[in-house]
C-alpha cells in the first residue's frame, strides 16, 4: 500500500533525524542517570518508613524510577518531540505547504514521533536501564512475556503520548503564543505522569483522579505491566481508550484549524 | 569587572523594559514559570501525606532546605540563566555580534534575553522558605541569624558559578549542553531533600568535588542544630561566602579559557 | 599623499590562520589535517580608502575580517588597525570600528530598533549631543524613521540591512567593515546602499573595506582591489588591472544576418559558432566600440551584445597562470 510505505518513510526519516546528536544523546543519558540516582534514594528513605507504600516493595519502587527516566526522552514526558516542530510551523505558517499534501497531517506527524521515540528507547531507554540495573537490584521479570507485554504497553503509550502533544500543538493555530501554554501542559504531564512519584502513592481522591487521567497511561501503565502490578489486558485497554480519544480529537480539532487557514489564507 | 556590570545593567533593563511592556504575557509566562517549579514540593507534599519523615527530617525542615536551594537556584537562574544558551550561539555564528562590540562577551551573554520571568521560582521557594521559618522550631541566635541571607546569596554565588562553567564548556561541546542540567537542575532537586537520604559517598561528592553541599546542606544543619554531614566540625557551615568565591574565580578562569579557545580556533 | 601612521591605519604583515580539521576517515579513526585558511597574506590600508576584498568562497575574506575585527586571533603574523592590536585589544578597537555582517544582524532580534541604538548609545559611551546628530543623520539618509519602532525581526532583509549599516556608523567609527553588505538585496536597494556607502567614504573619510562576490559593488565603489584565493593574496591594486592581471576577456555576441564562416577581425577572436550568432573574445580592458566598428563595416551585422567576465573566471584564471608559472 503505497501510502503505508510513505508513513514508513516518513518514520525512519524521523529516527535517522534524532540519530545524528550523538553529542545531545549522550549529554541526556548522563543527564537520566543523575536524576534516576536522586530519585532512587529519595524513594528508599521513603520506602523506608512505609515499606509497601503504593503496593511496591522497594525493589519494585527502584525499578519504577529507572522505568521513568529510560522512557523520560521516548515519551516526551518533559517536551522534546514533534510537536515544538510543529508549532513551530504552524507559527510561521509553513503549516500551509503541509495542509496541502497528499498525506493526512496527523498520520504524518505520527509516524514521525513515533520514528524519533523507537529511536530515543534505544538510544536514550536502554543505557540508564542497563546502568540503573548494574547499580541497584532492579525488580525485572524473568519470564518473556512479561517483557514482551511491557513492550506493547509502551507502544500504546508512545500513541496516547502523542495524542496528548499533538492536541497541545495545535492550539498554536488559536494562541498567539502558543509555548506559555505549552510549557504548563508540559509540566503538568510531567507531573501527572508520575515521573516524579508513582501515581500509585497520591493519596485518596486527588490519587484517584490522576490514576485515570491520559497521563497515568504513560508511565504508571508500562511499569505497572513490567511489574507484574497491573493486568496487561486491563492496561491495553485503558492505554488504548485514551488513544483513541485522544487521537479522535486531535482530528476534530485538526478539522477545525484546516478550515481556518484556507479561510483565512494562512 | 565594573564595565561588566554596567554592560549587564543597561542590557538587562532593556530586556525588562521590552518584558513589562506585554503586562499579561509577563504575568502569565511568571505564573507558569511559579506553577512549573512548585511541583517539586507539592511532590514534597504528596509524600508527608504518607510519611512523617523523611530521612529523619520533618517536613518544616525539608521546607527550610527546599526553599534555601529553591532561592539560591532561582535568583542564580535569573541572573545567569542565559547562559545556558552559548552553545546554540556558537553554531550559528551570532556570537561573533557579541565579539564585536565594546563590552564584556560574558556579561552580554548573561543579560540577553533577561528572563523576568524567572522571578516565580524565587517567589515559590521564598513562600517555602516563609512557612519553613514559621514552622521550624531553631534556636536561634545572631550567628544563625546572620547566616541566612549569606546563605542564600553564596548558594545563589555557587549556582553562579556552575551556570558561567557550563556555559565554559559548551565552547569546546556545543551539543552537550544538557549535562549542564544534570548539575544546576539536578543539583537543585538533590538539595531539596535533607542529606542523610543520600549515599556518603554522594555526599562526599557533592562536597568536595562540586560542593554543592555549601548552597544548603552544610549551612542549614548547623541552624536547624542537626549533625553536620560527613561528621564535619561546626564551622564548616561558615565556609559557604569562601566556597562560592572560590567557585566563581574557578568559573571565571573556564570561561576565559573557553572564550580563548574559540578565538583561537573558530568554532 | 598619506603617510606615516595613516598610510598604514590597516595594517597585516605576514598573517597567518591555520586551522586543525578533524575528519574521519574509518570507524574510530580521525584524520587531523591542516587548513591554511589565510597563508602569509601582507597589505596597507591606507586612511580614507576604500578597499574592496574578493575572492570566490572559502578563499579567507571571513577570516581575515574576523581576524582585523579581533573575533580570531591569528597564528602567525602581525595585525594592526589605528594602531591596535586587534585580539589583543579587542575592546578597546570596537570603539574604533564598525561591521556589518551581511548573514547575520548586529542588532538585537527581539527588540525595536529603536532599542538596538540605545543601547549602542550606552555601550558604545556616545556623547548625548553626537548620538542624537548621527541618529538623526542616519536616520535620514537611510530611510530609517518609520522602523524604529518595529522589532527587527520583523524587518525585511534590506530593511535590516540599512538599520545594520546605521547601528555600524552611530558611533562614527574610523573602519568600517562590510562583509557581503548587498547580498539578496534587490536592485534598488543595493543601488541605495552603494550611494550612502560613497557618501560616507567621501565626507567622513571612514576606511571602508568591503567584502563582496558582486562585482558591481566593487565597480562602484572601489578604486582599488584585493584578490584572496585559498588563503594567498593574488593581486593588489586598481579594478581595471584586474582585469589585464588576469588576463580577462570580455565577450562580444554578434547576430550576424545569416550563417556565416567564422568572423576575422582584428583585436578579437571567434570561440563560438551557433548558426548566425557568434561569440568572440576580446581582452577585457580595452573598449568594444572600435571592435563593433571594424566587425559592422565588414559584415552584416543584426544585433550585439557585451558579456563581462566574472569575477570567478579571472581569479580561476590567474590561480592557474600563478600555479603553471
Amino acid at each position: 500500500m503505497d501510502s503505508g510505505r510513505l508513513y514508513l518513510a516518513v518514520g525512519v526519516g524521523g529516527f535517522r533525524r534524532y540519530a545524528t546528536y550523538r553529542a545531545a544523546t549522550a549529554a541526556g543519558i548522563f543527564t537520566n542517570t543523575v536524576f534516576g540516582l536522586i530519585l532512587v534514594y529519595t524513594y528508599t528513605a521513603l520506602w523506608d518508613q512505609r515499606p509497601q507504600l503504593g503496593g511496591y516493595d522497594l525493589a519494585q519502587a527502584v525499578t519504577y524510577v529507572w522505568v521513568g527516566q529510560s522512557l523520560f526522552k521516548t515519551l516526551a514526558n518533559g517536551g522534546g518531540g514533534v510537536e515544538g516542530e510543529l508549532m513551530e510551523r504552524i507559527r510561521t505558517g509553513d503549516i500551509a505547504v503541509d495542509l496541502y499534501r497528499p498525506a493526512d497531517l496527523q498520520l504524518w506527524w505520527l509516524a514521525a514521533d513515533l520514528g524519533r521515540s523507537v529511536f530515543e528507547l534505544l538510544a536514550r531507554g536502554v543505557p540508564p536501564f542497563v546502568l540503573g540495573a548494574l547499580m541497584f537490584d532492579l525488580a525485572l521479570p524473568t519470564d518473556a512475556t512479561t517483557w514482551l507485554a511491557f513492550l506493547v504497553a509502551v507502544v500504546l503509550a508512545m500513541l496516547v503520548s502523542f495524542g496528548i502533544r499533538y492536541l497541545m500543538a495545535l492550539s498554536a493555530f488559536w494562541l498567539l503564543d502558543g509555548t506559555g501554554v505549552a510549557q504548563m501542559v508540559m509540566f503538568v504531564g510531567w507531573f501527572c505522569s508520575g515521573m516524579i512519584l508513582p501515581l500509585n502513592v497520591f493519596p485518596g481522591l486527588l490519587g484517584e483522579v490522576v490514576r485515570a487521567l491520559p497521563w497515568s497511561a504513560l508511565l504508571q501503565a508500562p511499569a505497572d505491566v513490567l511489574l507484574g502490578q497491573a493486568d496487561a489486558l486491563g492496561t491495553y485497554a485503558f492505554q488504548l481508550l485514551w488513544a483513541v480519544l485522544l487521537l479522535a480529537a486531535g482530528r476534530l480539532v485538526q478539522g477545525m484549524a484546516t478550515r481556518r487557514v484556507v479561510v483565512q489564507g494562512g | 569587572m565594573l564595565d561588566g556590570l554596567r554592560t549587564y545593567r543597561m542590557i538587562s533593563v532593556m530586556w525588562i523594559r521590552s518584558t513589562m511592556a506585554y503586562r499579561a504575557s509577563f504575568a502569565m509566562t511568571t505564573l507558569g514559570n511559579f506553577t512549573a517549579t512548585a511541583f517539586d514540593f507539592v511532590a514534597i507534599l504528596l509524600m508527608f501525606s504518607r510519611v512523617d519523615a523523611l530521612g529523619g527530617y520533618t517536613l518544616p525542615e525539608i521546607a527550610f532546605l527546599y526553599g534555601l536551594s529553591s532561592v539560591a537556584f532561582g535568583l542564580a537562574d535569573l541572573c545567569l540563566g542565559s547562559m545556558e544558551r552559548l552553545g546554540r550561539r556558537v553554531r550559528d555564528g551570532t556570537l561573533d555580534t557579541l565579539l564585536v562590540r565594546p563590552a564584556p562577551v560574558l556579561a552580554q551573554m548573561a543579560a540577553d534575553q533577561f528572563g523576568l520571568r524567572r522571578l516565580g521560582r524565587v517567589t515559590q521557594g521564598t513562600m517555602v522558605l516563609v512557612y519553613a521559618l514559621a514552622t521550624v522550631d531553631i534556636d536561634w541566635t545572631a550567628l544563625k541569624l546572620l547566616l541566612m541571607p549569606v546563605m542564600i546569596l553564596s548558594g545563589a554565588g555557587i549556582f553562579a558559578a556552575v551556570f558561567v562553567a557550563g556555559a565554559a564548556f559548551q565552547f569546546v561541546a556545543q551539543d552537550a549542553s544538557e549535562v549542564q542540567n544534570a548539575f544546576t537542575y539536578g543539583g537543585t532537586t538533590l538539595l531539596q531533600y535533607p542529606p542523610t537520604v543520600f549515599a556518603t559517598e554522594l555526599v562526599r561528592g557533592v562536597t568536595f568535588v562540586l560542593p554543592l553541599s555549601f548552597v544548603n546542606w552544610l549551612p542549614a544543619t548547623y541552624v536547624l542544630g542537626r549533625p553536620i554531614p560527613l561528621g564535619l566540625p561546626q564551622w564548616v557551615a561558615f565556609l559557604s561566602p569562601l566556597v562560592a568565591a572560590g567557585c566563581c574565580a574557578l568559573a571565571g578562569l573556564a570561561w576565559r579559557a573557553g572564550l580563548r579557545s574559540y578565538r583561537s580556533t573558530g568554532s | 599623499m598619506v603617510d606615516g601612521a595613516d598610510a598604514g591605519f590597516i595594517e597585516l604583515d605576514r598573517v597567518e590562520k591555520v586551522f586543525e580539521v578533524r575528519k574521519k576517515s574509518g570507524f574510530m579513526k580521525r584524520e587531523r589535517r591542516e587548513v591554511r585558511a589565510v597563508d602569509s597574506i601582507s597589505f596597507r590600508v591606507a586612511r580614507g580608502e576604500m578597499v574592496g576584498y574578493i575572492g570566490p568562497n572559502g578563499a579567507g575574506k571571513s577570516t581575515t575580517i574576523k581576524m582585523l575585527t579581533g573575533i580570531l586571533a591569528p597564528s602567525g603574523g602581525r595585525l594592526s588597525v589605528a594602531g591596535i592590536d586587534p585580539s589583543r585589544e579587542r575592546r578597546h578597537l570596537a570603539h574604533r570600528i564598525g561591521v556589518v555582517f551581511g548573514q547575520r544582524t548586529t542588532l538585537w532580534w527581539d527588540l525595536p530598533l529603536i532599542d538596538s541604538y540605545k543601547l549602542m548609545h550606552r555601550m558604545y559611551r556616545i556623547p548625548d549631543a553626537r548620538y542624537r546628530q548621527n541618529l538623526d543623520r542616519l536616520v535620514e539618509l537611510l530611510d530609517l524613521a518609520d522602523l524604529l519602532d518595529v522589532p527587527v525581526r520583523q524587518l525585511s532583509l534590506g530593511q535590516r540591512m540599512r538599520g545594520d549599516i546605521a547601528a555600524a556608523l552611530l558611533h562614527d567609527p574610523d573602519v568600517l567593515y562590510l562583509d557581503e553588505p548587498t547580498i539578496g538585496l534587490d536592485v534598488i536597494s543595493k543601488a541605495r546602499v552603494r550611494e550612502f556607502l560613497r557618501e560616507v567614504n567621501t565626507e567622513r573619510g571612514t576606511t571602508v573595506l568591503l567584502t563582496t562576490h558582486d562585482l558591481q559593488d566593487i565597480e562602484q565603489l572601489c578604486s582599488r582591489v584585493m584578490v584572496i584565493d585559498h588563503g594567498r593574496l593574488m593581486y593588489d591594486g586598481p579594478l581595471a588591472g584586474l582585469h589585464e592581471a588576469g588576463d580577462s576577456e570580455r565577450t562580444l555576441v554578434v547576430d550576424l544576418e545569416r550563417e556565416l564562416p567564422p568572423i576575422e577581425v582584428e583585436g578579437a577572436r571567434v570561440v563560438k559558432v551557433e548558426g548566425p550568432r557568434q561569440w568572440l573574445a576580446f581582452p577585457a580592458g580595452t573598449s568594444a566600440a572600435p571592435l563593433v566598428a571594424r566587425i559592422a563595416a565588414e559584415y552584416p551585422m543584426v544585433d550585439l551584445s557585451v558579456r563581462e567576465p566574472d569575477i570567478e573566471a579571472v581569479i580561476a584564471k590567474m590561480y592557474a597562470e600563478k600555479a603553471a608559472t
